[in-house]
């Protein structure tokens, strides 16, 4: 069921009256039923997987928690009678047993996600490679089945996980209640993959009928969809036109299309996010924000931030610190700056670390060397820019540039160019074709290619465009104003007229302009497929 | 605490991490910082600071971090 489809819209209406007219008991109970149905809908053999995933994860975060209370409270009574060491070696051997629940169901969710999402792939390196070395007998593919959302719903209850073995929270009592923290429908396909200690202050609470949250939540969804069907689906035509013949496009035309497909994945993605987060608002419930207008970062490292935040700071807090603050690292740390010098041998353990995150994360986007190179490129990116510190500190001492409105301006261009570029991976067929496209932008230029006709035999025509453009300054025009606070917030001190004429354009806009009818459906959201 | 503030401003020399809080919050302190910082601590004071320990409630302040330091040193129980 799309975002953008009928039915969910159908579904959504449902469930929202339903919800209002349930004792407040009843709410949480019915939306674990809601997402369940949703999951069902769009493929009964799914259930099987987060149900799998539910269940392993509820009952190994229970079984450590249980443990750690009462090791805690035994401990309280009984440390007077240990001697020190004594007491760590006890601390210790409580600690080994957690970890051994803690691992197996880590592995085992982790080996689903694995062999869900990259045996396929596995199979198609060893294939490549066995037939490097003159093997004709490749390894057959395998049929398997991707249920939908799996690496969010993965992440966020391995990150369930892991904060209750680190003592952060205690665990859910509640199976049901974990179940729809798992499970929770607006944010099941895209995420953003939430925190429990977040999510569940409102998850699980009563929520009566408040016109000022409803109204603010289907404001948000308006202004989702508007994103998603006015810009990202009507550009995505000219996006895929421009990688799908290469021959043609290329040169300025590879350049106007990872342009354009930065607009799109924005459009697209923050669309849908502002949707989960509507949907869920209407309901009284709050998800984590996942974008704060990333293309305004000055550099790579905060676009990262402000972009994706939620898969940002999982990927920082249970994978970039574990392996950075691990023995390994701290023994390699000393022995990099013996050998380098303090100041080189400090930044191996970092780097390498940063090396292994930008990998995974390349990979959790996708199973193919595309995504794992657009990971890497942004590991490259980041170290360069670290490593240029120090002339940037010298530069800002000669030249007094740094907080003009020229050099933000700067700042804020290169981010964009540098992180369109890097997603050029996202889209063509493979690596040495994405390079051969990123190489043409300097190679083949020509001015013949700025030609309107060319672009207007990508499928879209000229009105198409200006559709897009004006949203796009929309778009701009909105994020300048969220500098200095909630737009819906502003809005709502505007008289009622004028907070009319707002969601009547907007919903009139979206409905006019969105790019659904003829030649047009209204297509999936990228990130699902992640 | 002066070891600390000296490993502090080696790395953001134009921050005066006596008075500064909101590091982490404020984005003073990123995560590459956080981690050199913690191996740097390794180092000096011989005090290993797990990955759960790495929260913005213990780095926003250098004092918020010498606390941690000293638990960690006087790791009775």
């Amino acid at each position: 069921m799309l975002f953008t489809s009928y039915e969910f819209i159908g579904f959504l209406l449902a469930v929202f009256v339903i919800y209002y007219l349930l004792p407040g008991k009843m709410q949480w109970p019915f939306l674990l039923l809601a997402s369940y149905a949703f999951y069902f809908i769009a493929d009964p053999r799914y259930l099987i997987f987060i149900a799998v995933t539910s269940v392993t994860t509820f009952f190994a975060a229970k079984a450590i928690s249980d443990k750690k209370i009462a090791f805690d409270t035994w401990f309280k009574g009984h440390k007077k009678e240990y001697e020190k060491e004594e007491r760590k070696a006890l601390k210790a051997a409580e600690k080994s047993k957690e970890k051994k629940i803690f691992l197996a169901c880590l592995l085992l969710n982790l080996g689903i996600l694995a062999v869900t999402k990259y045996t396929n792939f596995t199979i198609a390196n060893i294939n490549s490679i066995m037939s490097t070395f003159g093997s004709e007998n490749g390894i057959s593919f395998v049929d398997l089945i991707i249920p939908m959302g799996i690496s969010f719903y993965t992440f966020q209850s391995m990150g369930y996980l892991i904060d209750v073995y680190n003592g952060k929270h205690e665990a859910q009592d509640n199976l049901f209640k974990y179940g729809l923290f798992v499970s929770f429908f607006p944010q099941l396909v895209q995420g953003p993959i939430s925190r429990y200690s977040d999510l569940s202050k409102t998850l699980y609470e009563e929520h009566r009928f408040n016109w000022r949250t409803v109204s603010f939540g289907l404001e948000r969804i308006l202004w989702g969809f508007f994103k998603k069907l006015v810009i990202a689906d009507r550009i995505l035509v000219a996006v895929q036109a421009i990688i799908a013949d290469t021959d043609t496009y290329n040169g300025f035309y590879a350049f106007a299309g990872a342009m354009f497909y930065a607009l799109e994945l924005y459009a697209d993605f923050t669309g849908g996010i502002d949707i989960t987060i509507g949907v869920a608002e209407t309901m009284g419930i709050k998800v984590t924000e996942n974008f704060i207008r990333p293309y305004f970062s000055k550099n790579i490292k905060e676009y990262w931030n402000r972009w994706h935040i939620t898969m940002g700071t999982w990927f920082t807090d249970y994978i970039f610190y574990p392996i950075s603050a691990s023995q390994f690292m701290m023994k390699l740390s000393k022995k990099s700056r013996a050998k380098l010098g303090n100041n080189l041998g400090k930044r191996v353990p970092v780097y390498l670390s940063s090396f292994i995150v930008w990998f995974t994360t390349g990979i959790w986007h996708g199973a193919s060397w595309n995504f794992i190179v657009w990971g890497l490129g942004n590991f490259v990116v980041i170290m360069i820019s670290q490593e240029l510190d120090p002339f940037y500190r010298w530069f800002h001492s000669k030249v007094k540039v740094a907080g003009t409105f020229g050099w933000k301006l700067f700042q804020v261009v290169r981010t964009v160019l540098i992180m369109s570029s890097l997603r050029m991976f996202d889209c063509y067929r493979d690596v040495p074709l994405t390079f051969k496209m990123f190489g043409s932008i300097f190679t083949d230029f020509s001015p013949s290619q700025l030609k309107v006709e060319a672009f207007t035999g990508m499928g879209l025509t000229v009105y198409d465009y200006a559709v897009v453009f004006v949203g796009m300054l929309i778009l701009v025009g909105v994020s300048l104003v969220q500098r200095s606070g909630s737009v819906r917030e502003k809005i709502a001190t505007l008289s009622a007229p004028i907070r009319f004429v707002i969601w009547y354009g907007l919903f009139m806009a979206t409905l006019i302009f969105g790019a659904y009818g003829i030649g047009y459906s209204a297509s999936q959201f990228i990130y699902n497929q992640f | 605490m002066e070891e600390l503030l000296e490993i502090l401003g080696d790395l953001h020399p134009e921050v005066d991490f006596t008075t500064a809080t909101g590091l982490v919050d404020g984005g003073i302190l990123d995560s590459f910082d956080i981690v050199s910082l913690i191996s740097e601590i390794n180092e000096e004071f011989d005090v290993t600071i797990g990955a759960a320990e790495l929260t913005p409630e213990n780095f926003n302040s250098a004092e918020a971090i010498y606390a941690l330091i000293k638990a960690k040193l006087d790791d009775e129980d």
